[in-house]
């Protein structure tokens, strides 16, 4: 018996995704990215990446297609992010989900991306495959959020997520007011390796007794943000 | 059949051909994501015919709102590919001129701004451009060309527009939206201040 053979489709943020899986094999994953073109802007601008995604649509489907070597109708469902994400990028995802499974006769499925970074590792070639009941920290430039995970499919919790700038947000926003080529992140997450914790205080977010009533499972990293802008500002010598 | 497809202004999809002309369409002006699935199924089970009856995809290209204009682009493109049949894009003014021997269609793009093309005889002279309420007078001759103002673009009159112009031999193969604007962005100019 075949597994099913579905095609997903993730327009959130600055970058096109098509992939295709056949039950937990995964055959195709092609990403069209439009982080070039936000750089000049030292950070994804929502219209920009909704035009690219409109641009990139049809090439990145069908090079998913020939990458998993299959046709359209051999398709027995189709998924789509359907957020969180930006407005004007998932609307592109999605008009083009929903009148692709009208075309072709096919259920759609609308998925929370977060619950999609997590189910990505059902995919995993090697290694123990995820356990459930499970509670997935998602970190990234977009997100920092804490899931209580007891089936990918009907039963997810989210327990708690940051409160203002996503952690890798966070990385990128201390970069530029440093002065560093978007997306800076990783230059500071490179140095950061050999740096020393203890050399200025800064502070953690959401980490006093109190925070544990309101924002137990809660992420905070504005303050921090704001306190480098003020450490740099004060300070002549920083450099990194 | 022709599915027809714009979501420049509403929602309005369009199963024309056969001397049948289905059609499924809202006024409403933000929730072009939710309707465009269920009004592209609506004119199928109007006409009673499957997806595969589907010969040819037409969508409107604007000028309108982007969030919704890329809706119906994305879906027409998306269709068009699953049932491997061509897809024509057409500005979406050329569905209100139809039936118009000269005319300047306007159309409201938000922020305050008009969006006209000057036809005649169903062909554009001029425009699209953007303009404003007061000076729309000034950009084109509202005496030679009478203004036809839409809220909503009718997608069977859209698809009429296109087989008017594939007949005229115009080459309708370019998807790509008639923004008329730039995206809203500035470029981030070095470090910069969070504090204080
Ligand atoms: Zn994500």
């Amino acid at each position: 018996m075949n597994e099913p053979l579905v095609l997903g489709i993730e327009s959130s943020c600055d970058e096109t995704g098509v992939g295709i899986v056949r039950g937990n094999t995964l055959l195709a994953n092609v990403i069209a990215s439009s982080m070039e073109q936000h750089a000049v802007f030292g950070g994804v601008v929502p219209e920009i990446a909704a035009r690219a995604h409109l641009e990139a649509l049809r090439g990145t489907i069908e090079a998913a297609l020939r990458e998993a070597n299959i046709r359209l109708r051999d398709l027995d469902a189709i998924a789509v992010a359907a957020g969180p994400g930006l407005a004007g990028a998932l609307m592109v995802g999605v008009g083009a989900a929903k009148a692709l499974a009208v075309a072709l006769g096919k259920p759609l499925y609308g998925v929370n991306h977060l619950v999609g970074h997590v189910g990505a590792d059902v995919l995993r070639e090697d290694g123990q495959s995820i356990e459930l009941p499970t509670v997935a920290l998602l970190v990234s430039g977009g997100h920092t959020s804490l899931l209580l995970v007891r089936d990918l499919a009907t039963d997810v919790e989210l327990l708690g997520e940051t409160i203002d700038d996503a952690a890798g947000e966070a990385f990128d926003k201390v970069a530029r007011l440093l002065g560093l080529p978007y997306p800076g992140g990783p230059h500071i997450d490179r140095v950061a390796v050999d740096g020393d914790p203890a050399a200025i205080r800064f502070p953690r977010g959401l980490t006093l007794p109190k925070d544990l009533v309101h924002h137990r499972y809660d992420f905070s990293f504005s303050g921090l943000k704001t306190a480098v802008a003020r450490y740099v500002e004060t300070s002549d010598d920083v450099s990194v | 059949m022709i599915l027809a497809i714009d979501t420049s202004a509403a929602t309005s999809v369009a199963l024309v051909g056969d001397g049948i002309v289905a059609e499924a369409a809202t006024d409403d002006t933000r929730s072009h994501a939710e309707h465009i699935g269920v009004f592209i199924e609506r004119v199928l089970v109007d006409v009673g015919v499957t997806p595969d009856a589907v010969s040819a995809v037409v969508v409107g290209l604007g000028p309108g709102p982007f969030t919704g204009l890329r809706v119906g682009i994305a879906a027409g493109i998306t269709f068009a590919l699953g049932r491997d049949i061509p897809i024509y894009g057409v500005p979406s003014h050329d569905a209100v001129a139809v039936g118009h021997s000269a005319c300047t269609v306007v159309t409201d793009v938000r922020r305050r701004e008009l969006a006209w093309t000057a036809y005649r005889d169903g062909v554009a002279v001029n425009g699209p451009s953007l303009t404003t309420e007061g000076t729309l007078a000034v950009d084109v001759d509202l005496r030679e060309f009478p203004e036809v103002r839409a809220t909503t673009i009718s997608a069977a009159l859209l698809a009429t527009a296109a087989l008017n112009r594939i007949e005229r031999g115009d080459d309708l193969t370019s998807l790509t939206p008639l923004y008329l604007r730039a995206p809203d962005a500035t470029p981030g100019n070095g470090p910069k201040r969070v504090s204080g």
